[in-house]
């Protein structure tokens, strides 16, 4: 990595001493295209510490003095902190699910020569084809008779039915993980069970951390899951109660702002630490997709 | 030996078998059952009574299910292209080297899309909205418009603005693909064609482009999918209205007011399943269309 971008630099040295117009007029257009993209999000957060009036008066660059004010009323309706932890507890439960499943039937699916193998995976690669709103009033009827309505569970239990996990593992496990291995954990005595849980697992870490990120974000984003199967207040995910607000608040716009800015601050702040993690387990999976 | 390693095989099926019976329940039989549902006629609190093709003739008939497949199809329309073309652009340029910042700039694109679009579809209505919205008074104020606009009153402009929240969110997640697709082309290839003289828009459309076929189509099909099944948007853009004049009301919007607000269990899932042979037939068109495309080339 280091030596290829020392190459680049003496290739750029040699080839362009002089600097071409068109290469700054894409960097300008890069630039601008950056701007309006990050535009939104200032707005945000800037007009979050504004009172109402301030709003409705004029155009605002900098940031203003009814941050206190505005946090204090949105408290009185939506307990932001506690859509925080709801969506903790359902992405990061649903997330543990998806990665031990998966990597479960990834590794039965790459290591067992099972009949039905081929036509099995084959069965479970197509249902990502599948799209999800197709079973949504059955999913809420499912949830009806197991008596799942308004609980976790409900957005939590489906999370074991991963198939781009089960898909994206069992490359991994095909391009990584010699047969050798299993043989001499078999030669030692280890059961089955043992040698995955004990063995396999951890030679996955790389495979379940991109995987993992996938996952987390889009359980954290889901929103008409939650709108549909769930029906406290106490209970609603950040996504559901940033809809609320709407309703709440419809014409106080600084609290809305501010709402709006809590839920999106701490995707920034993970985004700015994880970014290349992030965009490089994007890119793996869509590699191997 | 032989008979030792046939009896682990069979092991596999305990591996599968979790996976399995959580798909079993909670993906196989909500859509059968809604499959069942669609020939009924079900409130969600007496038992469902089955009324044959009812469901079925009336979503033939219905206009608001035409109207939402419009009003998805053009959202949709609207943003893909843009986002496919444009993000293509952008890969080939970020993966120029004579580039500074790249890291930076891939990740400032990429970033909406991991932000919840229920987030993003507020903040957009919150910037959009008539005497308080920021985006009027950025226009007063630099002397464009004398008074507010009332954006949320003009339908096609409120289309437009789902599929640019749309664009917004999903242009950098292409670009992330088709890097990654274009660090898969070898570098030789492309200095070997600019050393023969051939322009860069000339490598482009000879050699990248055909090169990228199969990751096009995956994008592709994927949005095709994604993209007949917006929902968060719009919803937390007109708060779930699907406002003015029903011209945000996607089809999923449709199917949730239809069995989620109004109790018409029966006939949103024949909604449901209207809008998967939508889908079904958009895949296959463009399945064909791409392959037919690859077969002249090659001739």
């Amino acid at each position: 990595m280091i030596s290829e971008t020392k190459v680049e630099a003496i290739h750029d040295k040699r080839k362009s001493k002089r600097i071409k117009p068109s290469h700054i007029i894409i960097h300008i257009l890069l630039i601008l295209l950056a701007i309006v993209c990050i535009v939104p999000f200032y707005i945000m957060i800037v007009y979050g510490t504004h009172t109402n009036a301030d709003i409705a008066s004029k155009f605002i660059f900098f940031p203003g003095e009814a941050l206190i004010d505005n946090y204090q009323n949105m408290t009185e309706n939506i307990n932001i902190w506690r859509g925080f932890l709801n969506s903790f507890i359902i992405a990061g439960c649903s997330t543990a699910l998806t990665l031990y499943f998966g990597a479960l039937n990834a590794y039965g699916f790459a290591k067992y020569k099972f009949r039905g193998n081929k036509v099995l995976f084959w069965f479970v690669l197509a249902t990502m084809m599948v799209p999800q709103q197709l079973g949504l009033v059955g999913t809420f009827r499912i949830m009806y008779i197991l008596n799942l309505l308004d609980t976790y569970a409900a957005l939590i239990l489906p999370a074991a039915a991963n198939a781009f996990a089960v898909f994206f593992v069992k490359q991994f496990i095909d391009g990584t993980i010699p047969d050798e291995v299993i043989e001499s954990a078999r030669m030692d005595g280890a059961s089955e069970f043992k040698t995955f849980n004990r063995i396999i697992l951890p030679m996955l870490t790389p495979a379940l951390a991109a995987l993992g990120i996938f996952a987390f974000i889009g359980s954290w984003n889901n929103f008409i899951s939650p709108l549909v199967l769930l029906f406290s207040n106490e209970k609603y995910p950040l996504p559901v109660l940033v809809q609320m607000l709407q309703g709440y608040y419809g014409s106080n716009y600084g609290v809305q702002y501010l709402g709006v800015a809590l839920s999106v601050l701490p995707i920034i702040i993970v985004f700015t630490i994880f970014s290349k993690r992030i965009i490089g387990s994007v890119a793996i999976g869509a590699v191997k997709g | 030996m032989f008979s030792k390693t046939l009896r682990k095989d069979t092991y596999g099926y305990l591996f599968i078998a979790p996976f399995f019976i959580i798909f079993l329940v909670f993906g196989l039989y909500p859509i059968m059952y809604s499959f069942y549902l669609s020939f009924t006629d079900w409130d969600g609190f007496t038992n469902p009574t089955i009324v044959g093709l009812e469901n079925y003739l009336r979503l033939f008939g219905d206009f608001f299910f035409y109207k939402s497949l419009f009003n998805t199809l053009v959202i949709w329309i609207v943003s893909v292209i843009p986002q496919l073309t444009v993000s293509l652009v952008l890969a080939v340029i970020l993966h120029e080297k004579f580039v500074k910042g790249k890291s930076i700039f891939r990740a400032v694109f990429f970033f909406p899309n991991i932000v919840t679009a229920a987030s993003l579809g507020l903040l957009v209505a919150l910037i959009f909205s008539w005497q308080t919205g920021s985006f009027n008074q950025f226009l007063m104020a630099i002397g464009m418009i004398n008074d507010p606009i009332q954006w949320t009153d003009m339908p096609n402009f409120m289309r437009g603005l789902v599929s640019s929240i749309l664009f917004w969110q999903y242009f950098g997640y292409s670009m992330i693909i088709y890097i990654a697709g274009l660090q898969g082309i070898s570098r030789d290839l492309l200095e070997a064609a600019e050393i023969d003289g051939a322009s860069k828009v000339r490598v482009f459309f000879s050699i990248t482009l055909p090169l990228l076929k199969p990751i096009i189509l995956f994008q592709v099909v994927t949005s095709i999918i994604g993209g007949m099944q917006i929902f968060d948007q719009p919803y937390a853009l007109t708060d779930g209205s699907g406002q003015p004049d029903n011209s945000t009301l996607t089809s999923v919007m449709y199917l949730y007011e239809t069995a989620f607000t109004r109790y018409q269990y029966g006939y949103g899932s024949a909604i449901a399943f209207g809008l998967f042979l939508v889908i079904v037939v958009f895949s296959i068109i463009s399945f064909a269309t791409m392959n037919a495309r690859t077969k002249n080339e090659q001739k």
